[in-house]
């Protein structure tokens, strides 16, 4: 090897580590908590993602959903393709790829003092529930945190018994909806843009985090639109196809920017050039 | 440093020389009435006088497929580095333009060692274009000539003797192979610069009518100008624009299982942003769908967003390739900047 590359690490390298809990939230969402076999915790922060892989089967980009205030690292996979198929069938001590962490977080330094209001649609709720953790082991740093979460049907709902908790505190607002009615549910039903009149006085002055299917994000916009929500004050955790995770393959890019770079976690503001985003 | 001056004969006792060596030398060589880069055997294989390959020399710095890691199946992985030494023998400036675009890709923000480690061990010996090829515009790109990044730069005079600027170490060192040759004369260098200033001017076949350092402004005013559906109209989002462009580097990276089922490696392959799944995640859901974006996408990498990474040089070096090679006729840059050129005002 030449001599001015054998000081580099190689990027494309996944170190180990064993899953050490593993549950099912719904019939397609697989929840594992991790440790680094290196005994050393990623140091991360809400927002960011890592890239995750079964060395033989592929590697895809996967939100974290854990806080850096706890330890390890917490992931929730869809079953959705090859390599997510293969993850769900790893038990207890099994062993995964992991490159990262990568990309912007969300402004938990700005966000100090403020209001924070998270929009989740489906497994949006996922990276903003590292964010939530944060701010809830951080409680006396920001001011109101409101979670508004949306789910397409009640059995695929997540983090049941966490929500649970989360709406008994008396120092958060969580409400939540499902798009179509189901015997058990005596909740709001409809999409998540419904939940935002009941939160609207809330909303001058808070940040408002979203992160939910690309369908969603045009809606939310309108209604924050309608409530006059600057664009400064709106944050946006976007998906792409982040092949490398590291600004090269070109996969992710939304005209300039590099999702796994420049995002997952953009300020609204920062997309007025970016049509490709939303 | 130095510029050498080589007879013919002379010339080819100098390839002799470097392929003794044992080091590989790839070359442009005659293949099915075109010209293709590939392992030279013997001097008289060599095409100084080609006009343009099929695909460019990019393909040693990022080869199609390139391996990253080898592993057990579910189990821990171990860095490959494949990069060997190689002499790259008879880079057109255009192409080496791009090499020298790629080099900077790959070294800022997260250095990629895969990429970096292969082309330190390349010595690049360019060549100054002989014979304009069908759809070369590197007149208008300002890349017909280069001055530097090279190890040694050749220039064949009318008379047939080739001149060799030797511009480093690297160059250096396998300029010792080549015997007694004589430094050029004060004439021999002004012939030099005729063929520079000829090439400057010739390797034109489509005319760009701005300087390229517009096109990032010219663009930024034509997001939805109706050019990038008419052309993508008649796409067949083939990507053979993206396989045969010097500066395209987009990448896919898949695993590999051997026949033992235990062990396998982890590669990275050319992809291409005009393939209709390039932007589709888990889920099939695509975020550039429609050919238009992804044809406009093509031509705002060459001529606005990889610029703004690499310090303003437009990612279009004026090979022609794209043109020869697409099916529909609808490739080519300097038709699509033109229009909106003609369709902007420009303050």
């Amino acid at each position: 090897m030449c001599e001015c590359c054998s000081g580099h690490p190689d990027i494309y390298l996944p170190q180990m580590a064993t899953i050490t809990k593993r549950r099912m939230l719904n019939g397609t969402e697989l929840f594992l908590h991790l440790e680094m076999d290196s005994g050393q915790d990623l140091r991360y922060k809400p927002g960011q993602f890592v890239e995750v892989s079964l060395a033989g089967i592929g590697e895809a980009p996967i939100s974290i959903s854990s806080s850096p205030t706890q330890k390890g690292l917490e992931l929730v996979v869809r079953n959705v393709g090859s390599l997510t198929k293969a993850i769900h069938k790893l038990q207890v001590g099994d062993k995964l790829g992991i490159r990262g962490p990568y990309g912007t977080t969300y402004p938990i330094e700005e966000a100090k003092g403020k209001d924070l209001v998270f929009i989740c649609g489906g497994i949006g709720l996922v990276p903003q529930r590292s964010f939530i953790r944060y701010a809830l082991d951080h409680r006396n740093d920001y001011g109101k945190i409101i979670v508004l979460i949306g789910t397409k049907c009640y059995s695929m709902r997540l983090f049941r018994e966490e929500i649970a908790l989360w709406q008994e505190r008396k120092d958060m607002t969580v409400l939540e909806t499902i798009d179509e009615a189901h015997d058990c549910w005596d909740g709001n039903v409809g999409v998540v843009t419904t939940l935002i009149p009941k939160i609207e006085n809330e909303l001058p002055g808070s940040l408002v985090l979203i992160c939910g299917p690309p369908i969603m994000y045009k809606f939310v916009l309108i209604s924050l639109a309608e409530a006059q929500v600057p664009e400064e004050n709106i944050y946006v955790n976007l998906e792409r196809r982040m092949k490398c995770g590291v600004g090269k393959c070109g996969h992710c890019q939304i005209n300039d920017k590099y999702v796994c770079q420049d995002g997952p976690v953009f300020r609204y503001s920062d997309l007025a050039l970016v049509p490709e985003a939303i | 440093m130095s510029v050498l001056k080589f007879t013919p004969k002379q010339f080819d006792d100098f390839v002799s020389a470097m392929l003794k060596t044992g080091r590989p030398v790839m070359a442009p060589q005659a293949k099915n009435g075109r010209f293709a880069f590939g392992p030279l055997a013997s001097p008289a294989d060599l095409r100084l006088d080609y006009d343009v390959t099929i695909l460019p020399p990019k393909k040693y710095v990022l080869p199609q497929v390139e391996t990253l890691l080898e592993f057990e199946v579910c189990g821990p992985c171990r860095s490959v580095q494949e990069g060997q030494p190689m002499i790259l023998l008879g880079v057109h400036p255009y192409d080496l333009t791009a090499i020298l675009q790629m080099d900077e890709l790959f070294r800022q923000g997260q250095y990629d060692k895969h990429y970096m480690d292969r082309r330190c061990q390349i010595t690049i010996i360019a060549l100054d274009v002989v014979t304009p090829s069908a759809n070369v515009f590197a007149s208008s790109m300002g890349t017909a000539t280069v001055r530097s990044g090279y190890d040694i730069l050749l220039t064949v005079l009318k008379d047939g003797s080739i001149l060799a600027d030797v511009a480093t170490a690297k160059g250096q060192e396998l300029i010792r192979l080549a015997g007694s040759v004589v430094p050029a004369s004060e004439a021999d260098l002004k012939a030099r610069k005729d063929v520079w200033e000829h090439n400057n001017a010739a390797l034109n076949k489509h005319i760009l009518l701005c300087k390229p350092s517009l096109l990032p402004k010219i663009l930024e005013q034509n997001y939805n100008h109706p050019v990038w559906e008419e052309k993508a109209r008649l796409c067949y989002s083939c990507g053979s624009c993206n396989q045969v462009c010097p500066t395209c580097y987009c990448f896919d990276v898949q695993d590999r299982v051997n026949w033992d089922l235990k062990t396998g490696h982890r590669f990275r392959c050319w992809d291409g942003c005009l393939l209709e799944n390039f932007a589709t995640v888990a889920g099939n859901h695509n975020f550039r769908k429609d050919r238009a974006a992804r044809y406009r996408h093509r031509l705002y990498r060459k001529g606005k967003y990889v610029p703004e990474k690499i310090g303003g040089q437009i990612a279009c070096v004026g090979c022609g390739r794209c043109i020869s090679a697409c099916t529909a006729k609808i490739a080519n840059p300097v038709e699509v900047y033109n229009r909106l050129l003609q369709d902007t005002k420009l303050g």
